[in-house]
């Protein structure tokens, strides 16, 4: 073929030429890009607040069902000065804290167990496919009846929550290891439990920072459910008497509260990733 | 030293009580400081005999004998994956330090030791990067020092070079044959690539496809150091077409059966 042909430039002079059309490639995927938006998320997030203080500055719904974000503010600003917001704060992070970490040791541990050894699996299978899908918060009455109604219910249904997604996650990550890497460590000169300790340990991270991100979520959904059962302290507790007392603004700063520690957690575990994970791009 | 391979064969059974027979009676020695290479079609069972000499599979006859004046409990063998299997949880020197830490090694023997592989395999300056960001001839790079870093008698690799690219293979069949007039170590090299086999071993065994059985061992008597020259003379290529000669019916057999 000529190089005119290959290049298909049309430029021979003794030829006539017809009319030529042309068609331009268009990109077909391009509908696919995501752009990023952050001017509208700030402005439209604005907006909204402002058309929310309008609402309620103007009475058009009584502050009772919706006090304006300004007065949610203020009252969340003395109970800041009070002490009163860290009181309930500490209570409810106290009992996460606690219940959480217990989860997630023996969720690591269980999961691991189950994954690797014959035997625990026999025996752990069966069991974590009939309480899994108990909703955790239906335990409590039943807990509260064993532990008395201080802080062990309260600890053991956010520990029960947290436990399942870990010890889950976890043995599907056992599972998971790329059973390559054991067969190198093994022909490296490692034995069992080295393996462990040094390729299913390090192999299954990413799985059990995504069950303590799942964990969080569900450890701050029942300690509010535990803590508007029978508690005298914590954010729950806070949230239900404001709402007996139909102090709303009081109810919409424990909203706020949770949103935040929410969010809180949210970038915790993602710096902790950073750190304790960094070979993950 | 020397590996008996002693009248291996390996009957896998499945679940339904079927049985495929991988191996058959494949009996071999690989010598003090010898380039062995096993060549054959795919499905020949090659990577099955490799783990059967590692110790990662076990025959359903016959034994594999490590022979030598005074042996001791760290590994014999060391094995380069075809798919690299490195840690990715670790950095180059950390997957290098591996099977010193399992020989409990002091810190400092571990960097010395490790630093003379680095070099060895060419990897100055990548100490503390990541298996994921290493490009795939690299990555065997670390994951051959990684291996001969535990200082076994027999290195084993499994097709170590068939994920790189025809350029980046042609480099590392260079590197591997230099590295192993370095070391001065045993190598079992598989491969189904025949020029492979030919431009790097002292002997050739012959697999057919399965089960597979040693067709032929051949002794391939080029010098040393071996290089890019040695393509071309006549010699190379005669080896070449012999061992073609046994596979070309082998694959063309395999792949009637496909149709």
């Amino acid at each position: 073929m000529s190089r005119e042909g290959l290049t298909g430039t049309s430029t021979g002079p003794s030829m006539e030429q017809p009319k030529t059309e042309k068609a331009i490639v268009q990109d077909k995927t391009s509908f696919l890009q995501m752009k990023e938006h952050p001017w509208i998320s700030l402005t439209s997030f604005i907006a909204i607040l402002l058309l929310w203080e309008m609402v309620s500055r103007q009475g058009w719904v009584p502050p009772l069902f919706l006090p304006a974000p300004s007065e949610i503010l203020r009252e969340g600003w003395a109970m800041l000065k009070t002490g009163l917001i860290f009181k309930h704060a500490f209570a409810s992070l106290s009992r996460i804290l606690l219940g959480f970490l217990m989860a997630c040791v023996l969720g690591v541990f269980g999961g691991i167990l189950i994954g690797f050894f014959s035997i625990p699996k026999a025996i752990g299978n069966p069991l974590i496919a009939a309480t899994f899908p108990i909703p955790k918060i239906a335990i409590l009455p039943l807990l509260i009846l064993w532990l008395g109604i201080g802080e062990p219910p309260k600890v053991a249904v956010i520990g029960l929550g947290v436990f399942f997604p870990m010890v889950i996650n976890v043995y599907t990550g056992v599972k998971s290891v790329d059973p390559i890497l054991i067969k190198a460590a093994l022909s490296l000169g490692s034995n069992r439990w080295r393996i462990i300790r040094k390729v299913i340990l390090p192999g299954i991270l990413p799985m059990i920072a995504a069950g303590m991100k799942l964990g969080i979520g569900i450890a701050l959904l029942l300690v509010v459910a535990a803590e508007m059962v029978a508690a005298d302290a914590g954010i729950g507790f806070m949230i239900l008497t404001a709402a007996d007392l139909m102090e709303t603004k009081r109810l919409m700063v424990g909203l706020l509260l949770l949103s935040f520690l929410g969010i809180f957690f949210n970038w915790l575990f993602q710096k902790l990733e950073g750190i304790f994970i960094p070979w993950r791009h | 030293m020397r590996v008996l391979i002693d009248h291996i064969s390996k009957v896998y059974t499945d679940r339904k009580g079927g049985h495929t027979e991988a191996l058959r009676d494949i009996d071999f020695t690989i010598e003090e400081n010898e380039f062995v290479v096993v060549v054959g079609p795919s499905g020949c069972g090659k990577t099955t005999l490799l783990n059967i000499i590692a110790g990662l599979l076990s025959p359903s006859s016959g034994q594999v004998i490590i022979e030598g004046d005074h042996l001791d409990s760290k590994p014999h063998t060391a094995i380069v994956f075809q798919d690299y299997a490195l840690f990715p949880w670790r950095t180059v020197l950390k997957n290098i330090v591996y099977g010193l830490e399992e020989q409990g090694l002091e810190k400092a023997v571990q960097m010395e030791t490790a630093q003379k592989y680095i070099t060895l395999v060419g990897l100055q300056g990548f100490e503390n990067k990541y298996p994921h960001q290493l490009s795939g001839g690299m990555k065997q790079r670390v994951a051959i020092a990684r291996a001969l870093a535990t200082d076994p008698w027999l290195l084993l690799m499994d097709e170590p070079f068939s994920a790189l690219d025809a350029q980046t293979r042609i480099l590392m069949q260079y590197e591997v044959s230099r590295i192993w007039e370095e070391t001065h170590k045993s190598f079992l090299y598989i491969t189904h690539h025949i020029q492979e086999a030919v431009f790097l071993g002292d002997r050739v065994v012959v697999l057919s496809r399965r089960p597979g059985k040693i067709l032929d061992i051949l002794r391939i008597d080029l010098p040393r150091p071996r290089g890019e020259h040695l393509l071309k003379e006549k010699i190379y290529l005669e080896y070449v077409d012999q061992i073609w000669g046994y596979v070309k019916d082998q694959a063309e057999e395999s792949m009637r059966e496909m149709l």
